[in-house]
């Protein structure tokens, strides 16, 4: 039996990072401050105590340069966790990540596998305005050859960066940092979770709400909300992006016959409308009404405390949704009118 | 090897027969263009062998590479199988990739090339990873890599210098400047490199790195400068950066390569054959000659020898590109494999 523990979100991640340091001495972490200073959000907080300079390395202010190293590294054997400090500034190592990452090893035919994990933060809700608070997964799930992780609690925080680091592929491992104070159950350090395997965060029977990260969270509270109109919803939560586990969710609609997709990226070209397209292809034929979809406005994320919170759908509208879906009403318009 | 070791006249033939297969497979690929063998634009390191191939006699068998778009003369200078390496170019299951990358990304793992990219500058960002690698790894292992002086161009390069320098890494940077004569924009022709920086040389010095400049057309010059940039690498002295300048190949003007000098040995001993509108380079210039004309007149060589070493070598190419053109494409089922590493 394995000790089961309530941590923090972040602390959930440090363990695993920890405990797959201590396993494997080939596995490293780069990043900006993450050595002595422990991270800016204390991400990192006593690695660098335990393992050294030698493997908590800090770089400099140069995103593109360093991981592009990380790339030659696993290369040659490391197994690096990259840390990119905010989720947005993936646009910094993005040639690196899409050109090198993504296409060695089939540009190779197998000759180098590159095992490395890039781990940054995203999500709106700190006030950090449009450079600083964008969730961008949407981007790198576009590209063959990536895996995407998107976390939404503390044990599946903990197992899949276990996963990610054992991988022999570039994993991209998203955390939401509004998640990172969040508390929750994790068990011992062997406890895995593997890609590819969604989880029903609740079981339901009218409408299937398939929720990314911290939409996951959200989407529970609209399905307490639902309760009292009657209404049972399931919540489907993929964790993995690449590989996506299709037949759970299908099997989830082909129940409930209606589903909502929700994810903190923007609607446009996204996460969304990916998942969207493979339910009505492949439940088409079970569906009572269109697929909808929630998500983040199509717009730089605004700075004021007036406009940032509606940017990201909450209960009370996914509950609308929902409620509009299964009564049949009128879809309810977005945030900003 | 000792700091201050030279080429003697085995290692020198040596460096020459590596020169002449990098010669010879680059014609033979211009040759399979013409003959409508080849799918896609290439490039071709017609100019430079003597950089390469006197890097390649100063680098262990051990020691990593991370060669360009241009590397075709870096992968079959150190021993790679040119008969794959022309399958690889023509897209051929037997090709190093099994035809997955093509002549931008020729990568022989079995002779220690990292994998190759064909993005200006990102050369420097792998292998700089790789050596910090192997350094972490507590191998004694080196890593050079190869790059055009166009990478200096590159944001990550400079990147790169500043991490280089302050980890000491066991790195030797060669940058291949094959801008010398060329026509560039200002003479009408296709963009060459564009910079500012009056000597490149100066900018990895700003990071602390150890720097030379080279002539790259001079074996003996190019491999005392690798000797001793091994030796610091791996002696954790850190990182050089090696400018072998070299004047660009005429048939490297224009954006797709034109055969404009064909190699005959002759020429070197005797420079009235070689008349036309590139007389000057193939008498001043051209490394191949350049190297054949020294070996003969240091009596290290005959003329006879030369021929018959070019000769063996002519007909290696020649059985490469049969294979070449003999071995299947890939099979359409076979298209997905290796998306992911399982």
């Amino acid at each position: 039996m394995h000790e089961v523990r309530t941590v923090t979100y972040r602390a959930a991640v440090l363990e695993a990072l920890s405990a797959e340091m201590r396993r494997d001495p080939n596995v490293v972490l780069l990043g900006e401050d993450i050595g002595a200073a422990g991270g800016v959000l204390k991400q990192t907080d006593g690695l660098f105590a335990e393992f050294g300079a030698a493997r908590v390395i800090d770089t400099p202010i140069s995103e593109s340069g360093a991981f592009g190293m990380a790339v030659g590294a696993a290369m040659t054997g490391l197994r690096p966790v990259f840390e990119v400090m905010f989720g947005d500034f993936i646009t910094l190592v993005m040639d690196q990540l899409v050109n090198q990452a993504a296409k060695v090893h089939y540009m190779s035919a197998g000759q180098f596998r590159v095992p490395l994990v890039l781990r940054t933060a995203g999500g709106i809700g700190a006030n950090l305005g449009a450079q600083h608070s964008q969730s961008l997964h949407a981007w790198v799930a576009h590209i063959p050859g990536l895996k995407v992780v998107m976390p939404s609690t503390p044990a599946d925080a903990k197992g899949l960066m276990i996963t990610a680091i054992r991988d022999d592929n570039p994993v991209i491992y998203f955390e939401d940092r509004m998640l990172y104070t969040q508390r929750g159950a994790v068990q011992g350090d062997d406890q895995s979770i593997p890609f590819g395997l969604a989880d029903i965060k609740r079981v339901g029977e009218d409408v299937t709400l398939v929720a990314t990260s911290r939409m996951v969270g959200v989407a529970l509270e609209a399905a307490a909300r639902l309760v009292e109109e009657g209404i049972s919803a399931e919540i489907v939560d993929p964790r993995s992006l690449v590989p996506l586990d299709l037949d759970t969710i299908v099997a989830s609609v082909r129940k409930t016959s209606r589903a909502i997709v929700i994810d903190g990226g923007y609607l446009q070209y996204g996460v969304t409308g990916e998942i969207a397209a493979a339910i009505a292809e492949h439940a088409f034929d079970w569906l009572d009404c269109p697929v909808l979809r929630l998500g983040a406005e199509n717009l730089p994320v605004p700075f004021s405390k007036t406009l940032e919170p509606l940017f990201l759908p909450d209960s009370a509208r996914i509950a609308a949704a929902a409620k509009a879906l299964v009564r049949g009403d009128a879809i309810p318009g977005g945030n900003y009118g | 090897m000792a700091s201050g070791a030279t080429l003697d006249w085995r290692a020198q033939l040596a460096v020459f027969e590596r020169m002449l297969l990098m010669r010879h497979f680059e014609e033979a690929v211009m040759r399979l263009f013409k003959e409508g063998h080849l799918p896609s634009h290439y490039h071709v390191y017609i100019g430079q062998e003597a950089t390469g191939a006197a890097a390649l006699e100063a680098i262990d068998k051990e020691d990593l590479i991370c060669t360009t778009h241009r590397g075709h003369g870096h992968v079959v200078g150190r021993g790679a199988d040119p008969g794959r390496g022309l399958a690889e170019i023509l897209g051929r299951s037997t090709g190093f990739n099994g035809g997955r990358g093509g002549t931008l990304h020729l990568c022989d793992r079995s002779h220690n090339f990292l994998s190759t990219s064909g993005l200006v500058g990102s050369c420097a960002g792998l292998a700089a990873g790789a050596a910090y690698g192997v350094k972490t790894l507590g191998q004694s292992k080196v890593v050079a890599a190869f790059f055009g002086d166009g990478s200096l161009e590159e944001g990550l390069v400079l990147e790169v210098f500043n991490i280089a320098g302050l980890w000491k890494l066991p790195l030797i940077m060669v940058c291949e400047n094959n801008s010398g004569g060329a026509i560039g924009i200002q003479g009408g022709g296709y963009p060459t490199s564009v910079t500012s920086a009056q000597h490149l040389s100066r900018i990895p010095e700003c990071y602390g790195i150890t720097t030379a400049v080279v002539d790259g057309t001079d074996v003996v010059e190019v491999y005392e400068a690798l000797i001793a940039a091994v030796e610091r690498a791996r002696s954790g002295g850190g990182t050089t950066f090696i400018e072998a300048m070299t004047e660009r190949w005429p048939g490297n003007q224009g954006l797709w390569p034109e055969l404009a000098t064909a190699t005959d040995l002759r020429d070197a001993w005797d420079p009235s054959r070689s008349a036309g509108p590139h007389a000057k380079w193939l008498q001043q210039y051209d490394p191949v000659l350049r190297l054949a004309r020294e070996l003969v007149a240091g009596t290290m060589a005959s003329q006879e020898d030369l021929l018959a070493l070019d000769k063996k070598v002519r007909d290696r190419i020649d059985a490469a590109a049969e294979f070449a053109i003999a071995s299947p494409p890939p099979t359409a089922d076979t298209a997905a494999d290796g998306v992911f590493a399982s």
